[in-house]
């Protein structure tokens, strides 16, 4: 094998990064303009701040005790999590639900303070209690509302009737307070992040499919074929350029999200495997590149064909990948990107070091599709889509 | 077994695509030193010739040696030592002419300085003085052609193979190329063009052959040719040969 050839291709291939506007977009642009958005959106600027959710309150509980309502009031506003507007009347309320102004309704009902004194003077005695039911409406258009607000809600009913600390029964076990494993606060863009690294990787199945069915289609393949260059070399060369993209792109999305306030929770080691982990990556991805100039007749089609690979990718296997249903989650363990977005998952959020068994396991499994996809996408161009 | 001053030895090539035959038991030699056109009208076998003595098509049946080795069971020796400027220019435009030239000096494994001073002559022979460090994006038709050329010849190939290197060139442009290859002629290397201009096989070539429908129908110097079909130039030859006029035949 000759390194100056290998060096050629993959010169001439980072020559095209910085002058083709499209592929300049597609894979250093793209990605950072994709960074700033999420981190501006999610909560990158200013760390693990968590999102507050209008709601509104409709208090129909004109009874002298008022001192329950206000107590239930002053709760939700200790979660920290609502901002607290009060309606008049539920119709009102109810046409800002539908617009979207607010994220829920709470109905205090008529009897609500009575129900609680009720409770209050005889705990043990359920009979004599006055029973009352708080409504919630909620966002239906907001998955993370209406599935954060009831949880919250039952907890705060519970501290209004039990107080912060009930009295619990002495139990010869008991459950230790929840915590993180790391014991930091991170925002939403925080556990976006991974992913975002595997997002940007996955572009570059596109950009190889493209190069090499453009190459053919103006015959220079065929050209570089009547020199001395073997198959090899010339794959080695694209292999090179792809891995120098993927970190010069690992770098802009890192630098990206360190400016809008991202920090990672993992050392230098913990960035520098990360950078070997997209780098290993991006050799699959241009296995896969390959196998879609092949199945692609034109360059137009292989932009298309790409996508076969790229969406399974996109939506299993990088943020995404978060909001999937169980099943699904499953099913993504069958892309390569999962187990990239996973591996700084771990390195990043769990803090865990470089050498735990979790992130070798990940790096294991994305060397075995790196090896297999670029070995796979030689074989068939070279069978099937030269020429 | 070849003649050691044969540079090309062409015996009993056949090619089939399905049912179209491309090349019909088709025979040549080139000697070394030459400057040999194959001349014949478009489809007459000519590029698939080419691409055979380049090591990019296998032939069906029969054989070829390209500098005594093999085209099929030593393509990469093959591969060594020829230089192949395709009919459909193939150059990479988003690198300046001269990365274009530079690539294809690396590819065939030149030394950087070696690469440097001989893209800077051929460069300056083409007329390339000004414009080889825009991009290839930017020329002019006639422009990508002459690097399409230069990038045939970096490496100071032994054998060249020219696909019809100035088609689709206004005459200023031809007749700078026509001057270069003169040049090149004089050199030991050998050189096999194809083209269907007659006055391009008359005024540049050492020997032709005359290929239709696939097969060598005459060969000899231009001069031997018209004595011997009583012709004034090459079209009358291959009038004279098949009953048709060359651009009918195109």
């Amino acid at each position: 094998m000759s390194w100056q050839r290998t060096a050629a291709i993959a010169g001439k291939e980072l020559k095209q990064l910085t002058r083709d506007f499209g592929t300049l977009f597609l894979l250093v642009l793209f990605p950072m303009v994709l960074t700033l958005v999420f981190g501006l959106s999610f909560g990158g600027m200013g760390g693990g701040g968590e999102a507050k959710y209008e709601i509104a309150i409709v208090n129909q509980d004109p009874g002298a005790d008022g001192r329950w309502v206000d107590y239930f009031l002053a709760n939700l506003t200790g979660t920290g999590l609502f901002e607290i507007e009060l309606y008049e009347d539920n119709e009102s309320a109810q046409v800002d639900l539908q617009q979207g102004r607010i994220k829920g309704i709470v109905v205090i009902p008529d009897g609500f303070g009575a129900s609680c004194q009720s409770y209050q003077q005889a705990t043990q005695d359920p009979s004599s209690w006055v029973n009352a039911t708080v409504q919630l409406y909620l966002d239906s258009g907001s998955m993370v509302a209406s599935q954060t607000i009831p949880s919250v809600m039952d907890q705060v009913l519970a501290i209004v009737l039990l107080g912060r600390t009930p009295a619990q029964p002495v139990l010869p076990v008991s459950l230790g307070s929840p915590s993180l494993v790391e014991g930091e606060e991170f925002s939403t863009f925080d556990y976006f992040v991974p992913g975002l690294f595997a997002y940007g990787a996955i572009f570059l199945i596109m950009t190889v499919g493209q190069s090499f069915t453009v190459e053919r289609e103006q015959g220079l393949l065929r050209r570089i074929r009547t020199t001395p260059t073997s198959p090899f070399e010339l794959m080695s060369g694209h292999a090179i350029s792809n891995m120098v993209k993927a970190v010069i792109q690992v770098g802009v999305i890192f630098a990206m999200a360190f400016l809008i306030g991202y920090r990672p929770n993992g050392g230098p080691s913990a960035i520098a495997m990360a950078f070997g982990i997209v780098v290993l990556f991006s050799l699959c991805c241009v296995g896969f590149g390959l196998i879609t100039a092949t199945l692609a007749k034109s360059s137009n089609s292989a932009t298309g064909i790409s996508f076969l690979f790229l969406l399974p990718q996109m939506f299993l296997g990088t943020f995404v990948g978060s909001i999937l249903t169980p099943t699904m989650q499953q099913v993504a363990r069958f892309v390569p990107a999962w187990y990239v977005t996973d591996s700084l998952t771990t390195l990043f959020i769990r803090g865990a070091p470089v050498t735990s068994s979790s992130v070798m396991f990940d790096v294991a499994v994305i060397l075995a599709w790196s090896v297999l996809t670029f070995a796979a996408g030689i074989v068939l161009f070279e069978r099937y889509g030269k020429d | 077994m070849s003649k050691p001053s044969s540079a090309v030895v062409v015996e009993n090539l056949v090619k089939r695509y399905e049912d179209v035959t491309a090349l019909d038991d088709l025979s040549l030699q080139v000697q070394e030193g030459e400057l040999y056109g194959m001349l014949g009208p478009n489809g007459a076998g000519k590029t698939t010739t080419i691409n055979i003595l380049a090591g990019l098509t296998r032939p069906t049946a029969g054989s070829a040696r390209v500098g005594g080795y093999d085209v099929v069971k030593e393509a990469k020796r093959v591969r060594e030592i020829i230089g192949v400027c395709p009919q459909d220019t193939a150059v990479y435009d988003y690198l300046t002419g001269r990365e274009n030239v530079e690539l294809f000096g690396s590819l065939h494994g030149m030394q950087p300085s070696e690469i440097k001073s001989k893209a800077e002559e051929l460069l300056a022979a083409v007329g390339f003085e000004e414009d080889a460090d825009r991009r290839v994006g930017k020329y002019s038709g006639g422009m990508r052609r002459r690097i399409n050329l230069v990038m045939a010849l970096v490496h100071d190939p032994k054998i060249v193979f020219l696909d019809e290197p100035t088609v689709a060139m206004d005459p200023q442009s031809r007749h700078a190329v026509w001057d270069f290859l003169l040049e090149l002629g004089r050199t030991e290397r050998t050189v096999v063009l194809t083209t269907h201009y007659m006055e391009e096989a008359e005024a540049l070539c050492g020997t032709v052959g005359i290929i239709d429908n696939g097969k060598l129908i005459a060969s000899g110097s231009p001069r031997e040719l018209k004595e011997k079909h009583e012709a004034r130039n090459l079209e009358e030859v291959f009038l004279d040969l098949t009953g048709r006029k060359i651009r009918e035949a195109v």
